[in-house]
């Protein structure tokens, strides 16, 4: 009883630490921080089974403001290593924290199979469409034709777009969120944290140094109705300045109509986040806003599904294997020995 | 008509075939026949780069040698007395191996106009018939045909069925020849086909028809008899280098308490020892086999960073893409075992061949001053105790560990007078879990008599710390960029490797004198033949001695002094020169490199006459 006492009377303040921030000042990092501090009490996380590990990047500085137990690693490898210490150690709560360079350029032969074995951790990937700590080159999650320090005319890499790379790996749980909406990126961290399984959320961060206004239009009060559509469990898709607008499926492909036009919300596509192939085409929304007609960009839970997690099975094979616990005597004599007297 | 039989101490067999004719199976059993029966022994298999080369050609011979005995041996022997080749591209590619005078014993069958083509003999050619093995004693016998024949009234069996236990004709064959019981394969098919009852029935009634057509046919006129050795009285079992490894991970775990993570990519030569602790579950053992060599270190961190005893396995360029994950646990300061089953190099190189080249790759292939622990096997049944003590390393001393083995040794037999897991001494480990009298903030680097710092795991409440890749203030373990806390920190990281030397033993001579004019100092798979080699030359006269290095960094500390005992210094190496370099650098003394890089081990023949020709008496 007093235990639970104790960890309900944690507060946002205890997972800080007296560290200096070294983010540039308006970097979106701290709103992603500040937000993840608040949810962990929420949450009931204790400080002493609680590890954050990330890779190298602005990003990644993560871990060393946090009063939990935490890992700072090598560029792209904090997937890897998450791994490794969840599948050894599954009573901990286990936080990835990666950029958009680190998980999906380097580290991305490991994110994919992060995802594909399914171990329980929440992975944070706080993409800012650039690499901030070297100071500005173009990411793979950077626009084609973008202008960087290494693409003075143009980058010439056709971008990855993380959700569809995350469903294309198999993640039971995709998720889209934005530095700039505190109370939807919190509601997705909890959504997250909740969930069995790795949850990939992919969080736009802005880059006031050397990407500034990314995401802006998803973001900005004047263009932020039109270009996102914020999708909840069991609800039609419906956007728009005055949710006028809605999303119908027609065959495979989403269309956009007006619901002041005669059209129903019960015939609009509704979110259902256990379908794969619906979470599938809903990933693959993913039109540059400047793009006329293009289809807005949505935020929020994609897919959710529980399926068996890699150190479960790995424990559950032990536990079976151990039955019949192993005598050392025995394994170091084999099958056959003979005796010289 | 009887065949009699002659006495002899020492012989050494070579078995060779195609991929597909069970020349390792063959091989194996006849090892272990003589391992039962009181011999002393050492194997080495010689297998194809590719599974499955071509059919018949010499890039498909697959080979397996064996050195049996009743004294005591070293090596599996440099040149044959008896070749077993089940086709023409055997012959072709062993032949120059095979002592003159000496037995070969071919199946017929394959020495047909396709065969001898495939294995590059000229048009019309066939060494059976030409005058090429004249001067060898050579035995042809229609394998393939007796085996149909000893098999004809089993009709549920196709051909291809029947030809494949021809292996066990010429096992059966020369255990006749050798004089040796049949009962330790008969129940070892038992056991492997007992499922499957007219394989198991074929096999042996193949086995007793090779073993009873040396005892019928009056062609073969002697038999041999190679008595037991004298060897020291007690329990032994047959042992290859990487089941050792394996077995001395779990030992390693037993004896500190700690479950055995190992994450691993498979690579030639040191995949076996993933295979054996992914078997040994029964253990707590916990395997993962990740997605390359990158992933499979890190998670090993991931998990030394949560209290496991850690391990990564793997050779040359799978630890080359560890060097920088290496370096992170270097900064960490976290117990970890990285294994190195050492192969041909560089690049991909020769995966099958054996090689010690990886030595400075170990010592400093790795960005910035990154000094770690290297410690190398030099036999099979070493290899055992070697990974202990890699273990008791890494975690009394936290700090990651480079275990270096090689082809050689891992895929290497020979007999070992194994421990009691009683006998094993315990590897105590200290975590923290709490702040000490007197502490009031905990110091993640501050350091014990060790120059080590506390190991505290995840969980652990009121210990909360960061740990990471950029350079930590003393004690304080927070980042710092201050330069002379730098250079303080480099100095540390070197000072704590080389206080592990405090709690080694020391250097010792492995034969020979403790002082005299010539030491031959080895390394690794080097031992045998360095060994039986410096025994043979004592015999003959020569002022000589033989030390062996387990501990390469850092070296024991009397090694200096041993070195001054003696005028000259000799170092074979299956390599172009790469503990010369150290052991001149650290110690100024002008030694002399034997150095050889084919693939193959450094023969005792050859090092001999390397010596002989170069040093007197
Ligand atoms: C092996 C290696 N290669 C390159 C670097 C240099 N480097 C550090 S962070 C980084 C990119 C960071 O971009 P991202 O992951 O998007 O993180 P951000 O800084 O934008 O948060 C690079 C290239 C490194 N530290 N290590
Ligand atoms: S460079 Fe960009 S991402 Fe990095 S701290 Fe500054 S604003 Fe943030
Ligand atoms: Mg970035």
């Amino acid at each position: 009883m007093s235990e639970v006492i104790e960890k309900a009377a944690l507060t946002s303040k205890d997972f800080a630490n007296d560290q200096d921030i070294r983010w540039c000042p308006g970097c979106g990092d701290y709103s992603i921080l500040k937000q993840v501090q608040t949810i962990l009490p929420q949450v009931g996380a204790s400080l002493e089974n609680t590890v954050f590990v990330s890779g190298i990047g602005c990003s990644s500085r993560f871990p060393y403001y946090m009063n939990t137990y935490g890992l700072h690693t090598i560029h792209g490898r904090a997937t890897a290593i998450a791994s490794g210490l969840k599948a050894s150690r599954p009573d901990l709560d286990v936080w990835i924290i990666s950029g958009d360079g680190d998980s999906m350029s380097i580290g991305a032969g490991h994110t994919i199979h992060l995802l594909r074995r399914n171990l329980n951790v929440n992975f944070l990937i706080f993409n800012n469409q650039i690499y901030g700590l070297t100071k500005g080159q173009y990411s793979p999650t950077s626009e084609e034709n973008k202008i960087t320090k290494s693409s003075p005319m143009g980058s010439i890499d056709h971008p990855f777009n993380p959700a569809a790379l995350a469903l294309g790996a198999d993640s039971s749980f995709v998720a889209r969120s934005v530095d700039r909406d505190p109370k939807h990126l919190q509601e997705i961290l909890k959504r997250a944290h909740a969930h069995k399984g790795t949850s990939f959320v992919e969080i736009y961060q802005n880059c006031n140094i050397f990407n500034d206004g990314a995401f802006e239009v998803f973001t900005e009060k004047g263009t932020k109705k039109m270009h996102t559509l914020l999708v909840e469990n069991g609800k039609p898709l419906i956007f728009g300045d005055n949710n006028e607008l809605g999303i119908k499926l027609d065959g495979f492909t989403p269309k956009i109509v007006n619901l002041n036009e005669g059209n129903s919300a019960n015939d609009l596509w509704i979110h259902d986040e256990s379908e794969l192939m619906k979470a599938s085409l809903l990933v693959r929304m993913f039109d540059d806003p400047a793009k006329e007609g293009a289809m807005p960009r949505p935020f929020g839970v994609f897919y959710q599904n529980d399926r068996l997690v890699y150190e479960d099975v790995m424990h559950a094979q032990i536990a079976t294997a151990m039955a019949k616990p192993g005598d050392l005597d025995k394994l170091i004599a084999g099958k056959e020995t003979w005796t010289v007297n | 008509m009887s065949a009699t039989i002659e006495k002899l101490s020492d012989v050494v067999i070579k078995f060779a075939g195609d991929s597909g004719d069970g020349m390792q199976l063959t091989g194996g059993q006849f090892t272990n026949a003589a391992a039962l029966y009181g011999n002393d022994l050492a194997t080495f298999p010689d297998f194809p780069a590719e599974i499955r080369a071509p059919q018949g050609t010499i890039p498909g011979v697959s080979g397996f040698q064996l050195h049996f005995s009743s004294n005591e041996i070293f090596t599996p022997g440099d040149n044959c007395d008896v070749l077993v080749a089940m086709n023409a591209a055997a012959v072709k590619s062993n032949l120059f191996n095979l002592k003159k005078g000496g037995i070969i014993i071919v199946d017929t069958n394959g020495f047909d106009a396709k065969n001898l083509r495939l294995a590059n003999y000229a048009e019309g050619a066939n060494p059976l018939e030409d005058g090429t093995l004249d001067g060898y004693k050579l035995y042809k016998i229609d394998v393939t045909k007796l085996t149909r024949e000893a098999l004809a009234d089993m009709a549920g069996l196709g051909m291809k069925e029947k030809d494949r236990s021809k292996n066990m004709f010429v096992l059966g064959f020369l255990y006749w020849m050798y004089n040796r019981n049949m009962d330790f394969t008969i129940n070892f098919l038992t056991e492997k086909f007992g499922k499957k009852p007219e394989i198991l029935e074929s096999n042996i009634k193949v086995l007793k028809a090779g073993y009873n057509y040396g005892d019928t046919t009056e062609t073969f006129m002697t038999r041999y008899e190679v008595p037991k050795a004298k060897v020291e009285a007690g329990t032994y079992r047959s042992i290859m280098g990487n089941q050792a490894v394996a077995m001395g991970f779990v030992a390693a775990s037993q004896k500190s308490g700690l479950p055995l993570f190992l994450a691993s990519y498979p690579i030639t030569p040191a995949s076996d020892i993933l295979h054996d602790l992914s078997k040994y579950k029964n253990f707590g053992v916990r395997t993962m086999q990740c997605e390359d060599e990158i992933a499979s270190i890190c998670a090993a961190i991931g998990a030394a960073y949560g209290g496991n005893l850690a391990i990564t396995t793997s050779s040359g360029p799978g630890i080359a893409l560890k060097g920088e994950a290496i370096g992170l646990a270097v900064m960490m300061e976290l117990p970890l075992v990285v294994v190195n089953i050492q192969r041909g190099g560089p690049s991909t190189g020769l995966p099958t061949k054996t090689e010690q080249a990886d030595l400075l790759q170990a010592l400093y292939g790795r960005n910035g001053e990154c000094p770690m622990v290297v410690i190398s096997t030099s036999t099979p049944s070493d290899c055992f105790e070697v990974t202990i003590e890699a273990c008791r390393i890494a975690l009394q001393h936290m700090v990651p560990v480079m275990l270096l083995s090689d082809g050689y040794i891992a895929n290497g037999a020979e007999p070992w007078k194994f421990p009691k897991a009683s006998d094993i001494a315990p590897i105590e480990v200290k975590f923290k879990t709490k702040l000490d009298e007197g502490e009031t903030k905990f110091l993640p680097y501050k350091r014990d008599e060790k120059l080590g710092r506390p190991w505290v795991t995840p969980g652990t409440p009121e210990l909360m710390h960061r740990l990471g890749g950029l350079e930590k203030q003393h004690e304080t373990g927070n980042v710092s960029y201050d330069p002379e806390n730098h250079e303080f920190m480099i100095k540390m990281r070197a000072a704590k490797v080389e206080k592990v030397a405090d709690y080694m033993p020391l250097q010792k001579i492995e034969v020979g004198a403790e002082k005299g004019k010539i030491l031959v100092l080895g390394w690794g798979s080097t031992y045998g033949s360095i060994k039986s080699t410096v025994l043979d030359l004592i015999a003959e006269g020569y002022s000589i001695s033989h030390a062996h290095v387990r501990y390469m960094n850092p070296l024991p500390k009397n090694l200096g002094d041993v070195l001054k005992n003696f005028e000259h210094v000799i170092i074979p190496e299956i390599n172009s020169g790469q503990f010369i370099k150290v052991v001149r650098d650290k110690y100024l003394v002008d030694a002399k490199g034997y150095n050889k890089t084919q693939g193959t081990p450094i023969s005792k023949t050859e090092l001999k006459e390397f010596i002989k020709t170069n040093y007197s008496k």
